[in-house]
């Protein structure tokens, strides 16, 4: 007996040491990022200019482009992701011909890896269709990108709303479109919205699909059509093109750290308020 | 489902309307990566034309300005990059789901899987700034600048542990718990009942994780330019410098014209065979064990 609890004791030491390792790697990267990068981030930080290739002043024109940039990405990849879905869930049967051929070549564009992205992004949207460096580029090639996530995400989400509600619909005499607007979307709503935000965190996140599209110019956007450089990217060329700019890469690291940090807290919460709404049935 | 079974009601005028609308959108998102595909094919066709593939391996160099187009020793160094960190972050992530799932408490296993979804949120740019600024001066203790393959398979390992740890947790929590409860009940342990028993069972999920975590590594562009020290090199040493596909697209799109852009097409090309090639296969065998 005291042998097998001696054997058992070595793999719960090492699982432990595993899970202890990765929290402890985790806390090493955050704590790195907030402590070197905490001392130049201030409001002046965030709404001025940069000067001198970025080593002084501020961040206000990238975080301008990465809101622009989210902006024209989500508004295209959400809606055609929702209609998808839509049609994947409610017009399609799940085995059927075209159903699978969607599903498989969402899966393909999931793969695809960012970098190449760039590369159609730059032949397509900049030099085909003259867009050139630019935001309306740049977002146009992280709406592709989005589009297997969030069909997927929200694919589920109405997946998982119990049939006895259509059902219910049906039987008093609603049309599937009203079923559809009333019924089934209100009731995904929660965790459609954490499916878009969840979009969010990867836009943020987005680097080397950005790079040949929406391009690096560091002066404030006018509109959509000129070139802005997102936060990504700006860390990137801190810090690897620019000598003396890893101080700014760390804040401008930070101000994105703590954007995916609310961006992950919104996604949890909507998720759970999706939860609710869908268990919540049987105490009504 | 039920409701398309037509009743007089459901053939109104929004039930067309809404039928063409969604069909429209998941035509336009099903052919994305058909659009995806022609234009690389067409951007990388007159490098195929002139060159042929055969002089992209035999090619002594990569010196694109002097027509030398020899990507061997990038493809070696993605090969390389990619091998070491799958090998290093597979048994860290499984390791990772069995804590979650077999020694973890409830409430910790559940901070703890959001933890792991939290690394999977940090952008590869913010792994590769940590890389440079920290690891890289350590590892330097082992030889060389730091910067070099070692490096980039320690952040890239970094990064595809979540992928691993995260579908492996699924498709061990998907094994049927009266399997497990079976085995708890007949005195074995926790781990002879994770090794015996739940992996063995999960193995389906747990390779087709490991797989899209293999994609990933493939394609993953900026943590690996930014630490593996950017040298067109065959990759000899660990410590040594290396570029990889990616990096290399990355590091020369800027400024390549005519036969030179062409073939940064070719290899773009290339990772997506690779990488879609890889996630269809994962999918497939995580679909056959569904039905």
């Amino acid at each position: 007996m005291n042998n097998h609890r001696w054997k058992e004791s070595i793999p719960t030491a090492a699982m432990w040491s595993i899970a202890i390792l990765i929290t402890a790697l985790l806390a090493w990267i955050l704590c790195d990022i907030a402590w070197r990068g905490f001392s130049h981030v201030s409001w002046d930080f965030l709404t001025s200019e940069p000067r001198d290739a970025g080593r002084q002043g501020g961040i206000a024109p990238m975080i301008v482009s990465t809101l622009l940039i989210l902006c024209v990405s989500l508004s295209i990849a959400f809606p055609l992701s929702l209609g998808t879905a839509i049609w994947l869930v409610e017009q399609t049967r799940q085995t059927s011909l075209g159903g699978r051929a969607i599903r498989m070549s969402l899966d393909a564009l999931a793969a695809v890896p960012s970098i190449v992205f760039g590369l159609f992004g730059n032949a397509f949207f900049c030099v085909l269709l003259g867009m050139e460096y630019s935001i309306l580029s740049g977002g146009l090639t992280l709406a592709c990108m989005l589009l297997p996530i969030l069909t997927r995400v929200t694919e589920e989400a109405l997946r998982s709303v119990p049939t006895e509600f259509q059902h219910a619909s049906a039987a008093a005499g609603l049309t599937k479109t009203t079923t559809l607007l009333y019924i089934t979307l209100p009731t995904a709503g929660p965790t459609i919205a954490a499916g878009a935000v969840l979009g969010i965190g990867r836009a943020l996140a987005e680097t080397a699909a950005l790079i040949f599209t929406a391009g690096y110019v560091t002066r404030m956007p006018g509109s959509v059509w000129d070139s802005g450089r997102s936060l990504s990217v700006h860390i990137y060329d801190m810090a690897m093109n620019v000598p003396g700019g890893n101080s700014q890469a760390y804040a401008t690291a930070l101000v994105l750290i703590v954007m995916l940090l609310i961006v992950n807290m919104t996604v949890v919460s909507l998720i759970r308020l999706g939860s609710n709404r869908i268990s919540g049935r049987n105490a009504r | 489902m039920i409701l398309s079974r037509s009743s007089t009601l459901s053939r109104s005028l929004a039930d067309r309307c809404l039928r063409w609308g969604t069909a429209t959108a998941a035509m336009l998102s099903g052919s994305i990566v058909l659009l995806v595909i022609v234009f690389l094919w067409k951007e990388s066709w007159p490098a195929l034309k002139e060159l042929g593939l055969v002089r992209f391996f035999t090619d002594a160099s990569w010196h694109p300005l002097s027509d030398r187009f020899g990507l061997l020793p990038m493809i070696a160094a993605t090969l390389a990059t990619t091998l070491g960190a799958v090998l290093v972050a597979t048994p860290l992530g499984i390791g990772s789901a069995i804590f979650t799932q077999f020694y973890a408490p409830p409430r910790l296993a559940r901070w703890y899987r959001r933890l792991i979804e939290l690394l999977a949120g940090i952008p590869s740019v913010v792994y590769g700034l940590w890389g440079l600024v920290v690891l890289v001066p350590i590892m330097s203790h082992l030889g060389g600048t730091g910067q070099g393959l070692l490096t980039a398979i320690c952040v890239l390992a970094l990064m595809i542990l979540p992928t691993v740890s995260l579908t492996a947790d699924v498709a061990l929590g998907s094994v049927p718990s009266n399997w497990l409860q079976g085995a708890a009940a007949s005195g074995l342990r926790p781990w002879t009942i994770a090794t015996q028993v739940a992996l063995p069972a999960a193995r389906s999920g747990i390779g087709a994780g490991v797989m899209l975590a293999t994609a990933r590594a493939i394609g993953e562009t900026m943590a690996v330019l930014m630490v593996a020290g950017n040298v067109v090199k065959m990759p000899t040493s660990l410590s040594g410098p290396v570029r990889t596909l990616t990096a290399n697209i990355a590091s020369e799109m800027g400024y390549a014209s005519s036969s030179h852009r062409a073939v940064l097409f070719v290899s773009g090309l290339l990772l997506m065979v690779a990488a879609a090639g890889i996630v269809l296969l994962a999918e497939w065998l995580r679909g056959d064990r569904h039905e």
